[in-house]
């Protein structure tokens, strides 16, 4: 384990993961993740497709710092993470104005409101997340890991279990957060929809101890991208897949 | 409406009671009202009433503050909880009137004294609560904290109290009537002063109706305790809980 930073740029993220384990419970070693080794630079958006249960979520517990015990390190651009997990995570005793103030205690008046009104919560400031659908839920864990400004933002199949016109919206809501305040943003999914819409490089895992298999960067700008680029990108993620 | 008429079938069982036994041995509510009177005129019901009251609420605080303190170590950490233990059962398991005599004798007949023993009878009973209240804590919002994070301080008040508040209400609420029953002995043993203390009186001099007077008048506050700063606390704490409908 080691966080210290390579020479180079101060806001590049860094991986380099060598090999994580697990220990099961009968006492076997397990490999989850072995030499995954990526970076990203200032601004872009990466997204990481690969088969479920291929130890995504390891990875991005690694990268947050949750998860010391591994080979490798992490360089994180300095500054603020923001992370939406696979739950809202939300407390629930807390209004939702109060879960966003109490993680970004510094946000003002006129960012906050705009941040609300931007994934449709203005009307549920005074919410307790047991008051929220799933749905409003998600988008609250959003706001939260914008509201702090981060540095890093990742994002753990922040859309699962939404139906599919949900996920969409937010999809859309999402890519507009990321454009207008660039910021360094992993994201997991297992919807390559999702995946090839907002990345700006794709990294494709294979089966677990994951691996990855492939890089791809997408030049064309997320708003730019029209039905047959996103037809012509699935087709090269599944061409690299066989 | 149930609770009233409870309530007065009750006080029509101590009328029976009191013609049946006799008002040496259970004398009856008016009788006890009178004393109670007369004891306020003179200003002693409320001198002793302030002073036990004092009493319970010091040691109260003492060992929720550091019960809690010790059930969250315990909880939490695994080497804490192996260590903690044992001394856990023995003060479990240890008769309050022991800690008392055993105080009183290394303390002398003290204010500190009876206090801390009061305490300490308390305490592994708010440890053992609030240490089941730290083992079910959700480590989901403690990782969520600790990514976006939370100042240390801010993240005990904001996200581990309300997840124990449940856990330091029952201890509190036992802990109440459990530390104000302590109190008593305590003093009966050893303070010139506090409901305790005129108990022992009343027993000496085997007078029934001021033992009542006493122990009903403060009986009374600890229920007004309870009702009137206890359970709006309560209420108040778990306002964000979906109401049944």
């Amino acid at each position: 384990m080691n966080d210290a930073r390579p020479v180079g740029d101060p806001d590049l993220l860094d991986v380099r993961i060598a090999r994580k384990a697990f220990r099961s419970a009968s006492g076997a070693h397990a490999d989850v993740l072995h030499d995954v080794a990526f970076t990203l630079p200032h601004g872009e958006v990466g997204a990481f497709v690969g088969p479920s249960g291929c130890g995504k979520t390891t990875m991005l517990r690694i990268i947050a710092g949750l998860d010391r015990e591994f080979d490798g390190a992490v360089a994180r651009p300095a500054g603020a993470i923001g992370m939406v997990f696979q739950e809202p995570r939300l407390l629930p005793w807390r209004t939702v104005e109060d879960n966003i103030r109490l993680i970004a205690p510094a946000i003002e008046e006129t960012p906050l409101g705009a941040l609300l009104d931007t994934l449709g919560l203005a009307a549920h400031r005074a919410h307790f997340p047991g008051e929220l659908s799933l749905g409003l839920a998600r988008r609250v864990a959003l706001a939260r890991a914008f509201a702090v400004e981060p540095a890093l933002l990742i994002l753990d199949e922040p859309f699962a279990s939404l139906d599919r016109p949900l996920a969409v919206r937010l999809r859309d809501e999402l890519s507009l957060l990321v454009d207008r305040r660039p910021v360094t943003t992993l994201l997991v999914t297992h919807d390559l929809d999702e995946a090839v819409r907002l990345a700006d490089r794709l990294f494709l895992l294979s089966a677990r101890p994951a691996r990855i298999v492939a890089t791809m960067p997408v030049a064309q700008p997320r708003a730019m991208r029209g039905a047959a680029d996103i037809t012509a990108l699935k087709a090269a993620i599944a061409q690299q897949q066989q | 409406m149930l609770r009233l008429l409870s309530l007065v079938a009750f006080f029509a069982a101590w009328l029976i009671g009191s013609a049946l036994a006799g008002p040496q041995m259970l004398p009856g509510p008016d009788a006890v009202a009178q004393v109670i009177v007369t004891e306020a005129r003179s200003g002693a019901l409320f001198l002793n009433l302030a002073v036990t009251l004092a009493r319970v609420v010091l040691a109260f605080a003492l060992a929720m503050a550091f019960g809690t303190a010790l059930g969250i170590a315990m909880g939490r950490m695994r080497a804490a909880d192996r260590v903690g233990d044992p001394w856990l059962l023995i003060l479990l398991n240890l008769p309050a009137l022991v800690v008392i005599v055993l105080a009183y004798i290394w303390g002398g007949l003290t204010e500190t004294a009876t206090i801390a023993a009061v305490a300490v009878n308390k305490l592994p009973n708010t440890v053992v609560t609030v240490r089941e209240g730290a083992r079910a804590l959700d480590p989901t919002l403690d990782e969520m904290a600790r990514v976006f994070a939370m100042p240390r301080w801010r993240a005990f008040r904001h996200v581990m109290l309300p997840q124990l508040f449940p856990y330091l209400a029952a201890a509190a609420r036992s802990g109440l009537s459990l530390v104000w029953k302590i109190v008593l002995v305590a003093e009966l043993l050893g303070r010139p002063n506090g409901v305790g203390f005129e108990i022992g009186i009343a027993f000496q001099l085997f007078d029934v109706t001021r033992l009542l007077a006493y122990a009903l008048t403060f009986t009374a506050l600890v229920l007004a305790i309870e009702t009137f700063l206890v359970q709006p606390l309560e209420r108040r704490a778990s306002r964000w809980r979906p109401r049944p409908a």
